[in-house]
């Protein structure tokens, strides 16, 4: 059995109760951080852990919290990403709903380690009944004393406030989550300056990913080198798998980084192999954003090597024979499953997430879908796939926000994996006007039509 | 701080914009804007169309930067190095920027108020053979009343959030916004008819594209038969400081002063622009000028043309100096008539 982090009580009945969890051990870490440890320490033991940023991108934890600006004397806040909404990602709600208390006692460690006094949870809208959940936990850990002033008995006081926000995908992005949390549109801001510097109310701030803030406890109490001896090389300690699709065991997993793709998928102690007996096709690694592998790049790697759970395996090959580990939502299909179709659906996604601040993102991903819709409907040209990779093209890397180039990752990667789909669309409007064309008849079977199309 | 743009290398005080750097410098380097405004604050970064290549990042951290930037934004760096109308890779991200903000834009120039004078117009002009790759529906929204004055065409914006700026920036009461979200958002004031404010009507000297145009003046004019001039009144609100859009001695349309950037020197009142429609209201200064290839120029008298006097035939007539002296027939003086002609030839 591998070792557990955020899921190790979650078998105990009643968790999710102020009382049970704090007969399981809960908010030792609190007491231990501010009572023994000062605010520096805590971040050097972060530093030393050497955990990454679990809401996509990866960045080193305690490297962010030290950029955070203390020369400047403004009030600091935490703010913690709960507007969990990337397609394909449901590991932040399932520990907010099940043990709400490990993400409030992390909260309550991390801002202490700021030496923030006011800090924020900021949920999406449609999680509202978790909203409810944590705006229970709060309460009872105000009732207890883990929240207020002067906690513990050693005048450090902390205010910690849940906020709904109304339901974007754009305010999982640090700078828009923030001017949601103003009350203002959720338009990302242009960077520099930093959060760290001026965030919040213009006042420095970081921004962390539940994932990541629940398991600063675990953290204070082991020793960051107890958590950087679990990984391997930079991909440190345990990260939350939410995985979906064609799958014997859907859910989410909590991994130790390091284990191969392989076991992950194949063991029957996580997601158990295949669904039924239709062949693997692709699986997405990291949620919808990151590229979309085919099966020959998903347990070896362009050289040969195994295919790792950690950032650096994932990321192998770049954007060519790679992808990313993400957020960690682990996406598989099997032959029935239409790319295209699945690249439109992320398109449309993401058409309707824009923010429509900055031109290329606003256009671009509404041009996309349109195209990715005819292609998927039979109405497809055979210019539309050489005009779709000079659109993403063009997005990436020319938007205000990571949002453009999350738009433009998973066109980019289905066509270059999967073009003969695409001219297979084309070519075969009436044969895809079915839309369970590849559920009766998957590409292995009709890919001979494409090469007799170019012979002629 | 020095920062070279182009080849060419200037000095600047820290806190600069990479764009500032370019207009002082001027000419080819400068980048086209459409949402950037120098008189607003905290305007820019949003369109895309001024993206620059950084190829060398200060003095202190020479590595050049991945991404493009965008100029409107990018603070100068000490020793910074920045590739504008030399980059290939900027040129063409300015014209994938110019395809996506053209492709939901109605072509509807012939019967836009803002045609001659339109920022997008003259942006798809510089793009040079565009051919359009969009064959979708072009996106359209309801027709909106936002007030008395200003006609908002929802369907050529672009974005910008120059007037929400503005709105912002100038006016008490911001009451209209950005509503919805990705390539459906639009501006709208939500309750219609809500714009009333006295400065509102610099909205319609911001706006870069025909989404916000005068009610007063709608399809009274091309712009260009109209001539401009610089006028003044005493004006309880404002500097008063106009250009006046005349046909004959009709006063058609009163907007602010616009540099060559297309920005407003100074904000006007409504009264100024709406109210005063007649001549004698205004103090006349003399013809504005306008950049040399702004079609605005084509009825332009802005430069004093001195009368054109062929005088070939007389030349001709009179000869050149030296056959002026008798070389022949010395000892034979000139006549009378052809002493004067001499005289006259000399005198003049």
């Amino acid at each position: 059995m591998a070792r557990k982090i955020l899921l190790e009580n979650i078998h105990i009945p009643g968790i999710k109760e102020y009382e049970v969890y704090r007969k399981n051990g809960g908010y030792s870490g609190v007491e231990k951080a501010l009572k023994t440890m000062t605010p520096d320490q805590i971040v050097e033991e972060v530093k030393t852990s050497g955990i990454r940023g679990r809401g996509g991108a990866g960045f080193p934890m305690g490297l962010k919290w030290s950029f955070i600006d203390k020369k400047s004397g403004k009030p600091r806040h935490l703010v913690v990403n709960a507007d969990e909404s990337e397609p394909g990602t449901f590991k932040d709600r399932f520990l907010m709903e099940h043990i709400p208390h490990l993400l409030i006692e992390g909260a309550i460690i991390s801002s202490f380690a700021l030496e923030a006094h006011l800090s924020y949870i900021y949920i999406r809208g449609e999680y509202m009944w978790v909203f409810k959940i944590l705006e229970k936990a709060i309460k009872e850990a105000y009732a207890n004393g883990w929240l207020g002033k002067n906690i513990l008995g050693t005048g450090y006081d902390l205010d910690l406030y849940v906020h709904c926000g109304a339901g974007a995908y754009i305010c999982g992005e640090e700078t828009a989550l923030i001017e949601s949390l103003e009350g203002k549109r959720g338009n990302p801001r242009i960077k520099p300056p930093f959060p760290a510097v001026s965030g919040l109310w213009a006042e420095p701030t970081v921004v962390n990913n539940v994932e990541s803030i629940s398991a600063v406890s675990w953290i204070v109490n082991n020793g960051g080198a107890e958590y950087a001896s679990i990984g391997v090389g930079k991909s440190t300690g345990t990260k939350l798998i939410s995985a979906s699709g064609h799958i014997k065991n859907p859910g989410v997993y909590e991994i130790e980084l390091g284990l191969t793709v392989d076991e992950f998928m194949n063991s029957d102690e996580y997601l158990g192999g295949m669904i039924d007996d239709r062949p693997l096709k692709a699986f997405i690694p990291g949620g919808s954003s990151v590229p979309i592998l085919p099966a020959q790049y998903i347990f070896k790697t362009a050289n040969g090597e195994d295919r790792l759970m950690t950032y650096e395996s994932l990321a192998d090959g770049g954007f060519t024979t790679g992808s990313s580990l993400g957020s960690g939502g682990f996406i598989v299909y099997n032959d029935s499953a239409c790319v295209v179709r699945n690249t439109w659906n992320f398109s449309r996604f993401y058409h309707h997430e824009s923010c429509g601040q900055c031109s290329p993102c606003r256009e671009g991903t509404g041009w996309m879908e349109k195209i990715l819709h005819r292609i998927e409907t039979g109405y497809g040209r055979e210019e539309d796939i050489e005009l779709l990779w000079s659109i993403q093209g063009k997005i990436e890397g020319n938007t205000i926000c990571p949002l453009g180039d999350a738009a433009a990752w998973p066109v980019a990667a289905a066509i270059r994996h999967f073009r003969e789909e695409f001219e297979y669309h084309v070519r075969f409007p009436e044969k895809v006007k079915n839309i369970k064309h590849f559920v009766d008849e998957p590409m292995e079977k009709v890919r001979h039509l494409l090469t007799k199309t170019v012979q002629q | 701080m020095k920062v070279t743009i182009d080849e060419h290398t200037i000095e600047v005080e820290p806190g600069t914009t990479v764009l500032q750097a370019a207009r002082m410098i001027g000419g080819d380097c400068v980048p086209p804007t459409m949402c950037y405004y120098s008189k607003l604050e905290d305007c820019g970064g949003k369109c895309r169309c001024c993206l620059v290549e950084i190829s060398k990042g200060s003095e202190r951290d020479p590595r050049p930067m991945p991404k493009l930037q965008p100029s409107c934004v990018t603070a100068v760096q000490d020793g910074m190095e920045v590739k504008s109308a030399t980059s290939p890779r900027a040129l063409e991200a300015r014209q994938a920027v110019t395809e996506f903000l053209l492709i939901n834009h109605p072509l509807d120039c012939p019967v836009c108020d803002q045609a001659g004078e339109c920022d997008l117009q003259n942006l798809a002009y510089g793009n040079k053979n565009f051919k359009t790759r969009y064959i979708e529906q072009k996106r359209t929204y309801e027709p909106e009343d936002i007030g008395p004055y200003i006609q908002l065409h929802m369907n050529r914006c672009v974005l910008c959030y120059r007037c929400v700026k503005l709105a912002d920036q100038l006016t008490p009461e911001r009451v209209h916004g950005v509503i919805g979200r990705g390539d459906h958002a639009q501006i709208s004031t939500y309750i219609s008819k809500a714009i009333d404010n006295n400065f509102s009507g610099n909205m319609i000297d911001v706006c870069p594209v025909g989404a916000l145009t005068d009610k007063t003046f709608r399809f009274e004019s091309r712009v260009w038969f109209n001539k401009p001039f610089n006028a003044h009144r005493d004006c309880p609100h404002c500097s008063g400081k106009v250009t006046l859009w005349m046909f004959g001695d009709h006063v058609q349309r009163v907007t602010a002063r616009k540099d060559e950037y297309h920005e407003v020197e100074e904000f006007i009142c409504n009264e100024c622009r709406f109210d005063h429609k007649k001549a004698e209201d205004w103090v006349i200064e003399g013809p504005r000028k306008f950049e040399k290839d702004s079609v605005l120029n084509v009825n332009n008298y802005t430069r004093q043309l001195k009368k054109v006097k062929i005088d070939t035939d007389d030349l001709v007539l009179e000869g050149r100096k030296q056959d002026q002296k008798k070389i022949s027939m010395s000892e034979f003086p000139f006549d009378q008539a052809e002493m004067e002609a001499i005289k006259k030839a000399n005198e003049e």
